[in-house]
């Protein structure tokens, strides 16, 4: 890698041993990947994945400390993904116990040293930054240091922004000394795709089935998706935004993908076509039974298969203002169509603090308030992780907390159908 | 005995048995619960691969093709390294991926007294052969032997 004098005298640690081995890290980093250089950051906030002050990540405040107490924090501030812990969230003594005594230990610590470190403000936690309502919305073109997968993988795929996956620590450290690596999903070669996946479905697919079987087949190559614009429209639009979301949340989390190109879509494929798939790409057809293979291999390990759900998480990633409207109204319809007034299952919708605020300015708060549903901030993962919520049988229509949890997997209809007891 | 040739991407030699999968390695889910949980042997909490979902990782040669999911990977490996629960090397059939480099190359500059070799571009070859419980040697030079 050829770096600057400046970059050099960093390395050298003429400002610092601290800070000499932030770009050591971010020097190594790169050559891993044959990065020729370092590029300077360009985005006005950086995202970080690291929101939790969990007891066993100890080491990794040990490393943000040593970053503090060497001034060596940066001037580019930045969003975090969700906080872990809401009272509302329904959860007994014994899973409170544990979240409060055992793993959330380090929580306030964490937020101080996050504070110190330059988060935007207290109501910065999200995994979906890039929502108006938040604010951390980079442009085409955009230079980031971000890490959390699903915001990668929006911001490059629907944003056209520039950012490879990067770990929690490296994307701090990225905004620290203002440069990342060049290389992979920055560079135009490492855009390109090498799979060609064809949607051959009857119906539009749900977005986080279809991103899960993307995600496990291309592993962290890049899909050129064909056949998809017909079934969701080729204007990025609140509705279509929300359904990419999700749908590459599932493709980093069942994957590792970073960027998707959709055809007559996303914008590098608006702008490039076809000139986008590298040659010899590999190809994958998409079609109702291949969709159907994929979630009937999904593992079930709950111990009795057949329990009844006692708890839905709806929010991972976190929901946009449009989804809680639409997700109010299906409610509701479905309720009265059951008999029904309240859902049957606890049930809680998570979305960023920002997007909830406006939410409970519309007619519809009070609206999905008296379905019974609860709202809440907070990353279901994070609450999941609790041994004690493992046990119990927890549905989901995320396949990326399928992915990581006990959770069960179901499309958005049967978790309607399911919560509004329509479906035993 | 058979040698591969791969690429150092962090430096080391160690001698370990090997515990393989095929499928992409999903850091967060394999480590995350046995990390918190104080589970010694480090198992693999991975629901979804089921080569290793179960099988106890710390001190292994782990051979596997590339990390995949969550962006927390690479500090869940640097959190491994740092409380002396991890695999006793990586071994990646085809080039490291982000995550996985992230997290080793954090253990190598940030903790101190661990080494975690890592070695990658060792070939489908590789993994087609090696098999769990083979030993493995790590050497310097990124060459690697399987018995």
């Amino acid at each position: 890698m050829i770096l600057t004098k400046e970059q050099q005298a960093i390395l050298q640690g003429e400002k610092g041993e601290t800070l000499a081995k932030v770009m050591k890290t971010l020097v190594m980093y790169g050559d891993a990947f044959e990065a020729e250089k370092l590029v300077p950051i360009t985005s006005k906030y950086n995202h970080l994945v690291t929101s939790f002050g969990l007891k066993v990540m100890s080491p990794v405040y040990d490393l943000m400390q040593q970053l503090l107490d060497a001034d060596v924090s940066s001037e580019q501030k930045f969003s975090v993904d969700p906080r872990p812990l809401d009272k509302n969230v329904p959860a007994n003594f014994l899973q409170n116990l544990v979240f409060n005594k055992f793993m959330y230990t380090k929580q306030d610590f964490y937020e101080g040293q996050l504070d110190k470190l330059g988060l935007i403000d207290k109501n910065a936690f999200t995994c979906t930054c890039y929502m108006d309502e938040v604010g951390n919305k980079p442009k085409k073109g955009d230079v980031l240091s971000w890490a959390e997968s699903s915001a990668v993988v929006y911001a490059n795929s629907v944003l056209g922004a520039r950012c490879n996956r990067n770990s929690g620590i490296i994307d701090i450290m990225g905004s620290i000394v203002g440069f990342v690596p060049y290389f992979g999903l920055l560079t135009d070669e490492g855009r390109k795709a090498t799979w060609v996946v064809k949607i051959q479905t009857t119906k539009k697919p749900e977005a986080q089935l279809l991103g899960s079987a993307i995600g496990m087949k291309v592993m962290e190559d890049v899909p050129y998706i064909v056949g998809l614009d017909k079934w969701i429209g080729n204007e990025l639009n609140d509705s279509t935004c929300a359904y990419l979301k999700d749908f590459g949340a599932a493709t980093a989390s069942n994957g590792a993908v970073g960027l998707y190109h959709i055809e007559n879509l996303t914008p590098e494929a608006v702008e490039l076509g076809e000139n986008l798939i590298a040659e010899g790409a590999k190809e994958y057809v998409i079609d109702d039974a291949e969709l159907e293979r994929v979630n009937n291999n999904y593992p079930v390990i709950w111990k009795n298969p057949d329990a009844k759900p006692k708890l839905c998480f709806v929010g991972c990633p976190h929901l946009s203002l449009e989804q809680l409207k639409d997700w109010t109204l299906k409610l509701e319809a479905e309720l009265k169509k059951n008999g029904k007034k309240k859902v049957t299952v606890n049930t809680v919708f998570t979305a960023a603090p920002g997007v909830l605020e406006t939410f409970e300015k519309t007619e519809y708060a009070a609206r999905l308030k008296a379905t019974g549903v609860i709202t809440s901030y907070i990353c279901p993962l994070m609450y999941m992780y609790n041994p004690l919520c493992k046990k119990m049988p927890v549905i989901t229509s995320s396949n990326k907390l399928r992915t990581y949890t006990s959770a069960r997997y179901y499309t958005d209809a049967e978790i309607l159908e399911t919560i509004t007891g329509g479906r035993n | 005995m058979k040698q591969f040739k791969g690429r150092v991407v962090t430096p080391g030699e160690v001698t370990a048995e090997a515990v393989v999968t095929k499928e992409g390695f999903n850091t967060l889910a394999s480590l995350q619960m046995a990390l918190q949980f104080g589970d010694k042997e480090v198992k693999c909490g991975d629901q979804s691969n089921k080569e290793l979902y179960g099988k106890p990782l710390i001190n292994k040669a782990l051979c596997l093709p590339q990390t995949i999911g969550s962006t927390t990977g690479g500090l869940v490996l640097y959190c491994a390294c740092s409380m002396e629960k991890n695999p006793a090397c990586m071994l990646f059939a085809n080039h490291i991926d982000s995550l996985a480099a992230a997290g080793a190359v954090l253990a190598d500059v940030w903790v101190d007294g661990v080494t975690m070799p890592v070695i990658d571009g060792l070939g489908d070859e590789f993994l087609s052969y090696v098999k769990d419980g083979m030993k493995i040697t790590v050497k310097a030079d990124g060459i690697v032997e399987v018995e």
